[in-house]
């Protein structure tokens, strides 16, 4: 069943993506979509197997590389936390596929974004399933190049294109860092796959590397390096610029790969991965304070951005620095559970986005919105249901897991987990208030898009409302339902093998312990953002603009996203193409080219010429060619036999 | 005693008297009769070819020692035969289209072919003067055939002042090399180094034997004494450049071969040099001269001045394996010069003949067989594998490796590159270039026939080099008795 639910996907990506002009746009979308709601249909009943059933299991499929000591299979490990990564990938990765096609029905070349679709889906299987490190880093390319894919889906327009190759290039310096890792992880123990890395953890977490003079601790290190990849994968702050420019792909890829599966890749790998980062408390408080820090620092970006599509990439960006710092502090099953949580709300905000960009003939500015909630009611329905959940509002699914990883973070009671704490309860009033700034601003106020494009304004049809409705009920009782089994009392039995906590680190437990006023923080702060939201842009709607002018600087710092382009340009970029130049030009231009081929050529040219020009046509030229020779020979011999 | 020399030399015998022949005939008949002593020409080749390659033919010296039969100069004979007999094929149509048609132009070339083969077969510095005068003479007539062209006539006349000096250079050796060592024989010549076993040889002799090479270079046209090459190639009539590329060149590099080989073998340390000097130098104006030319006959000059040079090597290197490689270097070379200046003997545009490189542009279009023939040879001249040019240059190589002349081999690869440039710069002008204005067609059985036999040759020496290169091999052991 395992490799049923892994092959599905690729299979449908093969016969959309080679056979796509055979067999036709509407066959290849029946046969992608249908594979895909197998798949997903599957996924549910391996996690019933798997992680209620505690069934957990490998299969191995095939050797893979067979050299001296190292030896390597393709194998598929399915614990609790693949099925969970299971539902979440096939889950939202079939209602995306519903949805692409109503809303890509006007696109000319479906048959490529189905098969680039399951092609991504089937990556992101092979990434969860992997029961060693390479096999993940196959995945973890994979999606990579998937992502690429289909960022850059309209390579008609320059800025998708543009928008594809950051993401590949910024990814490309996580890589690095994972690559590292897993390079480290071999030397440190010999072996690659999860099993043998984790039963040797114990004995190694006091073993030091040396490198050019740097000794360390190596699991610290190795950890670090392991993160530097997931920060690349997950966004997270420094390597996260190319995620808002990614919503240049259409916005089911949004949906899938930027909100719900890819991006919380990182996430799952350090779960995965608990063995070792428990034993690097040092890599841990770093992941503490990059999460902390990413979920704040995108969070006052959202507040600022005008383009829908923008502000919900940065509340993405700033739920996955939530789910870090829940990494962080330990609390290893509240960060899966707010992925499993916002996988749905966030992918259901983005649906619903592109619902809205879609009435809207494609305006994505929601400064041209406005005024449409009556328009499209179920829309608007669905947008507050995800808003909500997004909020943290009871009992949608926000609610129980943010409420469970702030908790944590204030359980540790660390330095870090501290700082986290406060870091996210600010983050989370400003989530409340960017996502009610979007809702209103969207659906409220007066129209501002011209009567032409209100005139169109419709409700999208069913092939796209279904899923919206499908992911709004796991928007509604996800947190609910999974509650006690990721993070309360069924856990341990719930997890069984696939998550490890130090007895000491248990942050979780702790977490049910906190003070009366904790659990509560969370929704305040909430629902006063939602009140000044609705103060600012219901209320008094010439609010924003005297508060704007009034904290200018601070306005710009966001609305410039703290000035994170820029400063990579500067550092960078420009160096980069400058040395580029400088190599290019004289390196490669001047010294190879001009030593090597150009300057052969000439000179062999300008000797041809010369020799050309002795053949003068004149007789007595020639003779005189002829007696020099023969003097010269003469003269050479009586040079070198008069010695003799 | 007198019978005996006499059936030694029978070929040359034959080949003296049809030829007179062939001039009363034509002398009494006029130029009506150029048709037919044309092809009795041809005839009388072949003949001759028989005559030499039936039946079998003892090593002799007739003549008092003044000639030399062995199986060496035999299989330089039949190249000869060939490269002359070809010629005058290619020529039939062209002296009746170009008004030259007269019937000294076959009779000349036959006399030019005897004197050849006397060459060849010289085993006296005396009969050695005559072969390549009686060659000579009649190659000036002919370069100035068409004596009321410009061009030709300045051919003939260039090639006539140059060739004196250098039959002046050759004899004022030769006369040091007498006064030296006492004789003009070759035989005698040799053991009076044996007699001195290589020491004490006296500067003068060295000085006769520098004006020799001089002379002899300039028959084989190496540098420096090539200068005339260019211009008589171009100005000549193109049978003509056809005939001077092939069969005097090998006629003279056989001269060369022999007379460094053997009254002068023991003296190996000291020509050597030269020769080293000559091909070194002949490889590389070969290959960087030619890179300008327009014309083409200019361009296949500097192209045979450096195949010259790569088969000096062989001679540099003076082993039995580097005369051999010599050899089927020089066969493979007749075939694909005569391939190729069939070609060039096509290249005809509203009844004139043209020239220019550039006259080939798109002749993949317009005429692919011949662009194809054409392209083959270029290939095998830039030693391309597995043409018959890459085995003519890997056997010269691998002869400069054995004796350790790694300077030459480097060279003659470098040189193999710079000469590359031009052979493919003429397949892209026919290959990728627009098509200029076609050539006239048909091109004739006969140029047809030629192009076959030679692209034939070319292309597929590779499947059985055996019968080529053992009989070098064999030819070029009667040089080295013991």
């Amino acid at each position: 069943m395992d490799v049923v639910i892994v092959g599905l996907p690729l299979a449908g990506a093969i016969i959309a993506g080679l056979f796509g002009r055979t067999i036709g746009d509407r066959a290849s979308q029946i046969v992608t979509c249908a594979f895909m709601l197998l798949a997903a249909g599957l996924s549910v009943a391996v996690f019933f197997d798997v992680a209620i059933g505690g069934n957990a299991r490998t299969t191995e499929l095939f050797t893979w590389i067979n050299s001296g000591d190292f030896e390597l299979s393709w194998a598929l490990r399915v614990d609790t936390l693949t099925a969970v990564m299971l539902i979440v990938v096939n889950g939202v990765s079939s209602m995306v596929h519903v949805y692409s096609v109503g809303y890509m029905s006007h696109d000319k070349h479906r048959p490529r974004f189905f098969a680039y679709l399951s092609l991504f889906t089937f990556f992101m299987l092979m990434l969860v399933t992997a029961d060693n490190f390479v096999q993940m880093f196959f995945g973890w390319e994979g999606v990579g190049l998937a992502s690429y894919l289909l960022i850059g889906f309209w390579y008609e327009k320059p800025s998708a294109c543009a928008a594809a190759i950051k993401a590949f290039l910024v990814n490309r310096v996580g890589d690095i860092g994972f690559a590292l890792g897993i390079m480290g992880a071999f030397v440190l123990f010999g072996a690659v796959g999860f099993d043998q890395v984790f039963s040797a953890v114990e004995s190694q977490k006091d073993a030091q590397f040396a490198f050019i003079g740097i000794e360390g601790h190596a699991l610290t290190i190795i950890c670090i390096l392991l993160f530097v990849g997931a920060m690349g994968k997950s966004a997270q702050l420094g390597l996260h610029t190319w995620l808002p420019d990614a919503m240049e792909g259409p916005t089911p890829v949004s949906a899938l790969i930027h909100a719900a599966t890819m991006v919380t890749a990182g996430v799952f790998m350090l779960a995965r991965l608990s063995p070792m980062f428990e034993y690097a408390p040092t890599a841990l408080e770093l992941v503490t304070y990059i999460g902390a820090g990413t979920a704040f620092f995108a969070a006052t970006v959202g507040l600022t951005q005008t383009d829908i599509k923008r502000v919900i990439a940065y509340s993405t960006c700033s739920q996955l620095g939530y789910m870090f710092f829940a990494l962080g502090v330990s609390a290893y099953g509240g960060a899966i559970f707010h992925l499993f949580t916002h996988a749905f709300f966030k992918a259901l905000l983005f649906l619903g986005a592109g619902s809205v960009i879609h009435a809207m003939s494609n305006e994505q500015d929601m400064r041209n919105m406005g005024g449409i909630y009556k328009l499209i009611p179920a829309t608007y329905g669905l947008m507050w249901i995800g808003s909500l959940a997004l909020a943290g509002i009871w009992p949608f699914a926000g609610y129980f897991s943010k409420d469970l990883v702030l908790e944590a973070a204030y359980a540790d009671h660390s330095a870090h987990g501290g700082f986290a704490f406060w870091l996210g309860i600010a983050a989370a009033f400003m989530t409340a208030f960017y996502s009610w700034r979007l809702l209103f601003m969207t659906f409220h106020g007066k129209p501002r898009a011209s009567k032409e494009v209100m005139s169109h304004v419709h409700e999208s049809p069913m092939v796209m409302m279904i899923p919206l409705i499908v992911l709004a009920v796991g928007a509604v009782f996800s947190g609910l339902l999974g509650y006690n089994y990721f993070v309360g009392d069924l856990r341990v039995e719930f997890w069984g093998e696939a998550l490890f906590v130090l007895p000491e680190n248990d942050t979780i437990e702790a977490a049910h312990h906190v003070p009366g006023w904790v659990p509560w923080l969370p929704f305040v702060v909430a629902v006063s953002g939602i009140g000044l939201a609705w103060l600012f842009y219901v209320a008094k709607p010439d609010l924003p603009q005297t508060f704007a002018n009034a904290v200018r600087p601070l306005y710009l710092f966001s609305f410039n996203k703290w000035y994170f382009d820029e400063l990579y340009d500067a550092l960078f970029v420009r160096p980069a193409m400058a040395l580029g130049r400088k190599l290019w030009k004289a390196g490669d231009g001047a010294i190879i080219d001009g030593f090597g081929p150009d300057g052969v050529a000439e000179s062999t040219r300008n000797l041809a010429q010369r020799i050309s020009a002795l053949q003068t046509g004149y007789v007595y030229h020639y003779a005189f060619v002829m007696l020099i020779g023969v003097v010269g020979l003469v003269t050479w011999y009586f040079l070198t036999q008069a010695g003799v | 005693m007198i019978s005996a020399d006499l059936m030694a030399v029978l070929p040359e015998l034959f080949l003296a008297c049809a030829a007179i022949g062939l001039l009363m005939l034509g002398v009494f008949r006029g130029n009506s009769a150029t048709q037919l002593v044309s092809t009795l020409s041809v005839v009388t080749l072949i003949v001759t070819f028989a005559l030499i390659a039936l039946p079998p033919r003892p090593e002799t010296v007739a003549f008092g020692g003044l000639l030399t039969m062995d199986g060496f100069g035999d299989f330089m004979k039949l190249l000869v035969l060939i490269g002359s007999g070809v010629s005058i094929v290619m020529a039939q149509r062209y002296i009746q289209r170009e008004d030259m048609n007269r019937f000294e132009f076959p009779v000349l070339m036959l006399f030019a072919t005897l004197g050849m083969m006397a060459m060849i077969s010289a085993n006296d510095l005396i009969s050695l003067y005559m072969g390549l005068e009686l060659q000579s003479l009649s190659l000036y007539v002919v370069a100035a055939f068409r004596r009321d062209n410009l061009r030709s006539s300045e051919a003939g006349l260039k090639y006539f002042v140059l060739g004196a000096l250098s039959s002046g250079m050759l004899l004022y050796g030769s006369s040091m090399i007498y006064g030296f060592t006492g004789t003009t024989n070759f035989d005698g010549i040799a053991q009076t180094f044996a007699a001195s076993a290589g020491n004490d040889i006296p500067i003068g002799l060295i000085v006769g034997l520098v004006f020799l090479c001089a002379g002899l270079a300039f028959k084989v046209s190496a540098v420096p004494f090539h200068m005339w090459t260019p211009d008589v190639y171009e100005g000549a009539p193109t049978p003509v450049t056809a005939f001077f590329a092939t069969a005097p060149k090998i006629a003279a590099m056989a001269l060369f071969i022999r007379v460094l080989m053997e009254p002068f073998g023991g003296l190996i340390d000291q020509w050597q040099q030269i020769v080293f000097f000559v091909s070194a130098a002949s490889m590389i104006l070969g290959a960087f001269a030619a890179i300008n030319q327009s014309n083409i006959k200019r361009l296949m000059a500097y192209s045979s001045i450096g195949h010259i040079g790569y088969a000096l090597i062989g001679l540099a290197s003076g082993t039995e394996q580097g005369i051999s490689g010599i050899v089927i270097y020089l066969t493979i070379y007749v075939f694909m010069n005569l391939g190729t200046f069939a070609c060039i003997l096509c290249m005809r545009q509203k009844d004139r003949m043209v020239e220019g490189i550039d006259d080939l542009k798109g002749l993949s279009k317009t005429q692919p067989m011949m662009a194809l023939a054409l392209a083959i040879f270029m290939f095998s001249m830039a030693g391309i594998p597995p043409l018959a040019g890459f085995f003519g240059k890997l056997y010269i190589f691998l002869a400069a490796i054995e004796a350790q002349l790694y300077i030459l081999a480097v060279l003659g690869v470098l040189t193999s590159v710079v000469g590359a440039f031009y052979y493919l710069r003429i397949i892209k002008l026919m290959y990728f270039d627009e098509p200029a204005e076609s050539f006239d067609r048909p091109i004739g059985r006969e140029m047809t026939a030629v192009l076959i036999i030679t692209g034939v040759f070319t292309l597929l020496f590779f499947v059985a080099p055996g019968p080529v290169v053992d009989s070098a091999a064999a030819a070029a052991a009667t040089l080295f008795p013991g």
